[in-house]
């Protein structure tokens, strides 16, 4: 979820040449599939035995479950690789397995990217060890990520079902009620305007993972696979709801033209411009972290609605799976599933601000009736999880998620620049993936 | 082998023999990867993506090459003059920038260029309207070529400074003695003397212009929709190879823009030491 800047920056430094011949073409690679499978008792046995296995992730809670994982298991040493954020992992992930090298036992993976690795046969099918049997732990639209293609390709760690976070004092300010509806949205946001011009209800510069999961919680399902069939539909009903609801916003500049993660989001953020944001639930932890002067001040409701009905979607959240190309395979299930799926690990996660994916700690007293202090005491918790019961069902990612992400702004995102039709963004972006999906090797109806 | 040798086989011949050899591939999410022959060649070619990038690193090199190594010319000469007070201030300071390093000095001037809280914003305050407006499609491209002149004019200054500094001293004694002026002596013997300089200093900034690659990628987080995914051919190969998975398509867009900038040099340095002939 949070990009960050130096690292990218750093990869950017090489030129195109170096770039590509970093990227050694040992082909795929890993074993889809097939394999050695276990049972539980052989893999507690591989835990008992220890060994070494490596780590990449860059969720924040993860040093402390390593630290109850060694004290569970003593003989086995975990190497954490904090790989910082999403699409530097990818990247990481990607020049390992292709290089043959350095790959991880265990990696984090975000839903939407899964396709990316699992498609030309990076991951393990976690179906071999039984995992399978887990699928009751999970939410359904978790469980619904890492499920596909007749496989299982990671354990859930946590969700992003989405909210309204708000800052208060704002509200309070301009005088305007937390919006129900996105009418009532798009009034808020030109009450904000009206009243201070430099100020703003949200930001927007056209994101996509953003933009995807408005789509999604408007009831649209405009990426469809089954595999090796893919059909886009870009102007499905859902997504055009969404379209024309948001189109007032770009047309009469109600929103910030400022990308989210940038140190001027923070800024802007920390100082009351903007207002509010509308992202997973994750974002209590961030807000506590890098908005520092808004303690206090927020607040957490569930999202708009198109017509009173609540409905909600997921934005963001992660896996962790195993690649093909991992030496311990039966030490990385055994960690895995420690990891994901049990008490000890989920607690130390939530204690330190993350957001389950598990429907009993969802469900726990504890966590639904945690006050947060940041939020003025409130129990947000109850708001969050509230909002995961929601998400609608039936959303599917594309398997090229990663490459239509990146040129999002080339399409879609002329929409906000030229103040122009996100239908037609949108249409626009259709072509790219249609294109880029047939030359990829899919059948693709669009 | 010469150690000389060993080492050219290593650091040069290798990955260029290596991406070519990419090159000839094709990598596909459904069906890995399999050999296309030159499939990648006919495709780029033609690749409108492609062409709009290269013309766009083409458009800042006829215009920003030139600004630059102008302002780092009239910099040498104003220094190796002897009449400016404080020139070794001078001489560090323009070339301070080019310490900088490249990606900091951009999330400098991105910050600047903001128009809510950069120095943007004062400007356009102070005047009370929209002066500067780096943001926009209308004026990215010559926003990215000031940092690049700011980022470059004191080290091509040095080069043609280095230059100057190897004009013997009696040459213009001579030329004081038979009554030449300062512009006279400029014209004369300091910019006959810049001449093979100038060139190397041409010829190092169409390599840079070519490679473009840095400022405008890091300025894409700031203002996504402003600079495509195309926007210069290297900005092309890098989504192509870490956002698209087509890492052999990505090594023969490198190749193409490898010979067309090899083409471009040699034409320069061929005009150049014809000159000075």
């Amino acid at each position: 979820m949070t990009i960050t800047r130096t690292g990218r920056v750093a990869a950017g430094a090489l030129t195109a040449l170096l770039a590509v011949s970093l990227t050694a073409c040992s082909g795929g690679g890993g074993d889809g599939g097939g394999g050695e499978g276990a049972t539980a008792d052989e893999i507690e046995a591989a835990l008992q035995e220890g060994g070494s296995l490596t780590y990449w992730t860059w969720t924040p809670q993860a040093e402390k479950q390593i630290e109850e994982f060694e004290k569970a298991y003593p003989d086995v040493d975990v190497t954490l690789v904090d790989t910082v954020g999403a699409g530097e992992s990818n990247t990481k992930l990607q020049n390992a397995i292709a290089a043959g090298k350095g790959v991880p036992d265990v990696v984090q993976i975000e839903y939407q990217s899964i396709p990316q690795f699992q498609l030309p046969g990076q991951l393990v099918d976690l179906t071999q060890y039984g995992f399978d049997e887990l699928e009751s732990l999970y939410t359904p639209s978790t469980w619904g990520a890492v499920s596909q293609n007749g496989g299982i390709w990671g354990l859930p760690q946590d969700s992003g079902p989405m909210a309204f976070f708000y800052n208060q004092e704002v509200f309070d300010d301009v005088g305007v009620e937390v919006p129900t509806t996105w009418d009532e949205y798009i009034e808020v946001a030109r009450a904000v305007k009206q009243d201070d011009p430099d100020r703003c209800l949200a930001n927007d510069s056209g994101d996509p993972g953003f933009t995807t999961s408005m789509i999604w919680q408007a009831g649209g399902t405009p990426f469809q696979n089954d595999g090796e069939s893919v059909t886009i539909d870009l102007a499905d009903e859902g997504t055009t709801r969404f379209a024309e609801m948001y189109q007032p916003l770009i047309d009469d500049e109600l929103l910030c033209r400022l990308p989210g993660w940038s140190d001027e989001w923070y800024a802007a953020l920390n100082d009351g411009t903007i207002a509010s944001v509308a992202l997973g639930a994750w974002m209590p932890g961030i807000l506590e972290d890098g908005v520092p002067d808004g303690a206090g001040k927020w607040r957490v409701a569930p999202m708009p609605t198109y017509d009173g009905t609540p409905t909600n979607a997921e934005n963001g959240g992660s896996t962790e799976s195993i690649p093909g190309a991992a030496e311990n395979k039966l030490l990385a299930a055994g960690f895995l599933k420690w990891l994901n799926a049990s008490d000890e690990s989920i607690q130390a996660f939530m204690e330190t601000g993350g957001f389950p994916a598990t429907v009993e700690h969802l469900g726990s007293e504890e966590f639904l009736g945690y006050e947060s202090e940041y939020f003025g005491g409130q129990k947000i918790n109850e708001v969050l999880a509230g909002g995961a019961a929601d998400v609608n069902e039936g959303w599917q990612y594309l398997p090229w998620q990663s490459y239509a992400n990146s040129v999002f702004a080339d399409t879609v995102g002329q929409a906000w620049l030229d103040r122009s039709s996100l239908l037609d963004g949108l249409a626009a972006w259709q072509e790219e993936n249609v294109a880029y999906g047939t030359d990829q090797g899919f059948t693709v109806n669009g | 082998m010469s150690p000389f040798l060993v080492v050219f086989a290593l650091m040069i011949v290798t990955p260029l023999a290596y991406s070519m050899y990419l090159s000839l591939f094709r990598n596909q999410l459904m069906g890995g990867t399999t050999f296309a022959g030159f499939a990648n060649y006919v495709t780029a070619l033609t690749d409108p993506k492609l062409w709009d990038g290269a013309g766009r690193v083409g458009l800042f090199l006829v215009v920003q090459v030139p600004i630059m190594l102008l302002l780092a010319l009239v910099a040498a000469l104003a220094i190796d003059s002897g009449r400016l007070h404080g020139r070794s201030f001078f001489r560090v300071a323009l070339f301070l920038p080019y310490a900088v390093p490249g990606v900091v000095a951009v999330l400098m001037w991105g910050y600047m260029y903001d128009d809510r809280l950069g120095l943007t914003a004062t400007v356009n305050d102070l005047v009370g309207f929209a002066l500067l407006d780096p943001y926009t499609k209308r004026w990215i491209l010559t926003a990215i070529g000031n940092i690049v002149t700011w980022e470059f004019v004191g080290y091509n200054m040095l080069i043609l400074y280095s230059a100057l500094k190897t004009v013997p001293h009696e040459v213009y004694e001579a030329a004081a003695i038979d009554g030449a002026g300062q512009f006279r002596i400029v014209r004369s013997i300091k910019l006959p003397a810049v001449r093979g300089a100038l060139v190397i200093a041409t010829i190092f900034s169409i390599l840079g212009s070519f490679q473009l690659f840095n400022e405008p990628n890091i300025l894409k987080e700031i203002q996504p929709a402003l600079i495509s995914s195309y926007y210069t051919p290297n900005i092309y190969a890098y989504n192509l190879t870490f956002a698209g998975n087509q890492v052999s398509y990505a090594a023969t867009v490198a190749i193409v823009m490898g010979l067309v900038t090899a083409v471009i040099a040699y034409v320069v340095q061929l005009r150049g030491t014809r000159r000075e002939a």
